[in-house]
């Protein structure tokens, strides 16, 4: 600290309240400033990415709508009210139905794994995973979004119902790396056990809760379509 | 009350260079080392970290500068946080509208710049007392180091934990990826060892000058 003879007199406290007021001020219009121009383009770059990991997941997908399952019922929702869908219908070129995108969540090593996964109502199994959002350690449980091997589980892990038609005939299940011997089986990563475990959980629960009232209601999917 | 200048108000070459080189944040004075460890895990994550923290520093010092006569001493630290806070929320902003991928893999640590030590504690030591041209220049040049430090590091925990550099592959197929690199662990192993580089060299250079290296540094 430099030397300073005589200390300045204290400034009035009105002034200190008003200098702080004031800077406040210019700071918060600053932010509703910043605000407003990058609202539009956060939005959309949420809705590109929601949409590529869709047609990720359901290979040969070009257009979506959305969907929301609540209990028993499945409802179509309007474009603009598409941040309440938990449930993506994708189409071919053609308009024809690939599948649904659906989102499944389930407690990781670190943190909540949400992962994106698509099912082909045609062929009854899971034909597509992406991982939208994990804290699992780089180079061994984040592999599960990575991993050749892995997801190659994916290209068609069997869910078909039960004949009642009320919950998955086969419950889907993780097992030690190469040790799968069932379609509803997911081979694990070794060095990411914990994250395997949390993918085949999270696609357990989202699927056995889903996917009974989507077959329920599949004429819906074709319906709004046309 | 009279700003205190230190002596010359016309910004000078050393100015610039002596946040890069002589008063590095990260490497000489060990300043904001949180996200220099936490995010610099690749080389993308840690250039855009480091811009981040530069724009943020520039934009406060600008502003601090300026204002510097106008702020009464008893409420300018508050003063400056406020200023600092709100240039990183428009990075904070910018960064999200830029790129949801680099926004993820940043995470809390955009927030975090706001309790940065290196940048409130070039607003307190220089900003707030030095005419707009120096203070900008001193800026730009602490700015540039820690980018620059940030990178470094970055870079080399890229290239040995993932086997890539800004995400293109060098080794082929084959090469055993060392995971400890990119795990927090490996933050401190690589800025270790760069830390050790930068003594090893003031050293030599102190030697052969005659002169003994500088005083106690903070942290």
């Amino acid at each position: 600290m430099s030397q300073q003879p005589t200390p300045p007199p204290m400034p009035s406290p009105i002034r200190l309240v008003l200098t702080l007021a004031l800077i406040a001020m210019l700071s918060g219009v600053t932010v509703v400033f910043a605000y407003q121009i990058t609202l539009e383009p956060i939005a959309r770059n949420h809705r590109l990415a929601l949409e590529r990991a869709v047609f990720e997941v359901l290979p040969g997908a070009v257009d979506r709508a959305n969907f929301l399952v609540e209990g028993d019922s499945l409802t179509a929702l309007p474009d603009d009210e598409g941040d309440r869908a938990n449930v993506y219908a994708g189409y071919a070129d053609d308009g024809t139905l690939v599948g649904v995108a659906m989102e499944g969540s389930a407690r990781g090593y670190a943190d909540n794994v949400r992962v994106l996964y698509g099912y082909s109502l045609e062929d009854e199994c899971i034909i597509g995973f992406t991982v939208l959002q994990s804290s699992e350690t780089p180079g061994l449980g984040e592999k599960i979004g990575s991993d050749p091997a892995f997801l190659a589980n994916f290209e068609c892990l069997d869910v078909r119902l039960n004949d009642a038609g009320t919950d998955l005939a086969n419950p889907i299940r993780t097992v030690g790396p190469g040790e799968e011997s069932e379609p509803w089986e997911i081979d694990g990563i070794a060095g990411a056990t914990v994250s395997s475990q949390a993918v085949g959980r999270a696609l357990r629960e989202s699927a056995s809760r889903k996917i009974p009232v989507i077959r329920d209601h599949a004429q819906l999917l074709t319906e709004e379509r046309n | 009350m009279a700003p205190v200048s230190n002596g010359e108000d016309t910004p000078r070459f050393d100015n610039l260079t002596s946040g890069v080189w002589r008063e590095n944040p990260v490497f000489i004075t060990l300043l904001g080392l949180c996200p220099s460890l936490a995010v610099s895990n690749t080389a993308v994550n840690s250039l855009a970290m480091g811009l981040a923290s530069a724009f943020v520093l520039l934009g406060s010092t600008f502003l601090i500068s300026l204002l510097r006569n106008a702020i009464p001493k008893q409420v300018r630290i508050a003063s400056y946080i406020i200023i600092i806070a709100t240039f990183v929320t428009v990075v904070d902003y910018a960064i999200h509208a830029i790129s949801l991928e680099l926004y993820n893999a940043l995470g809390a640590f955009i927030q975090l710049i706001v309790v940065n030590c290196m940048i409130l504690g070039r607003c307190e030591a220089h900003a707030s007392k030095n005419r707009l041209p120096k203070a900008m220049v001193n800026a730009l040049g602490t700015g540039a180091g820690f980018t620059l430090a940030l990178f470094m590091v970055g870079s080399i925990r890229e290239i040995l934990g993932f086997g890539t550099f800004f995400g293109v592959s060098l080794f082929g197929a084959g090469f055993q990826t060392w995971a400890i690199f990119i795990l927090p662990p490996g933050g401190f192993i690589v800025l270790s060892l760069w830390l050790l580089l930068f003594s090893y060299i003031e050293r030599r250079r102190a030697a052969n000058t005659g002169h003994i290296a500088g005083g106690a540094h903070a942290t």
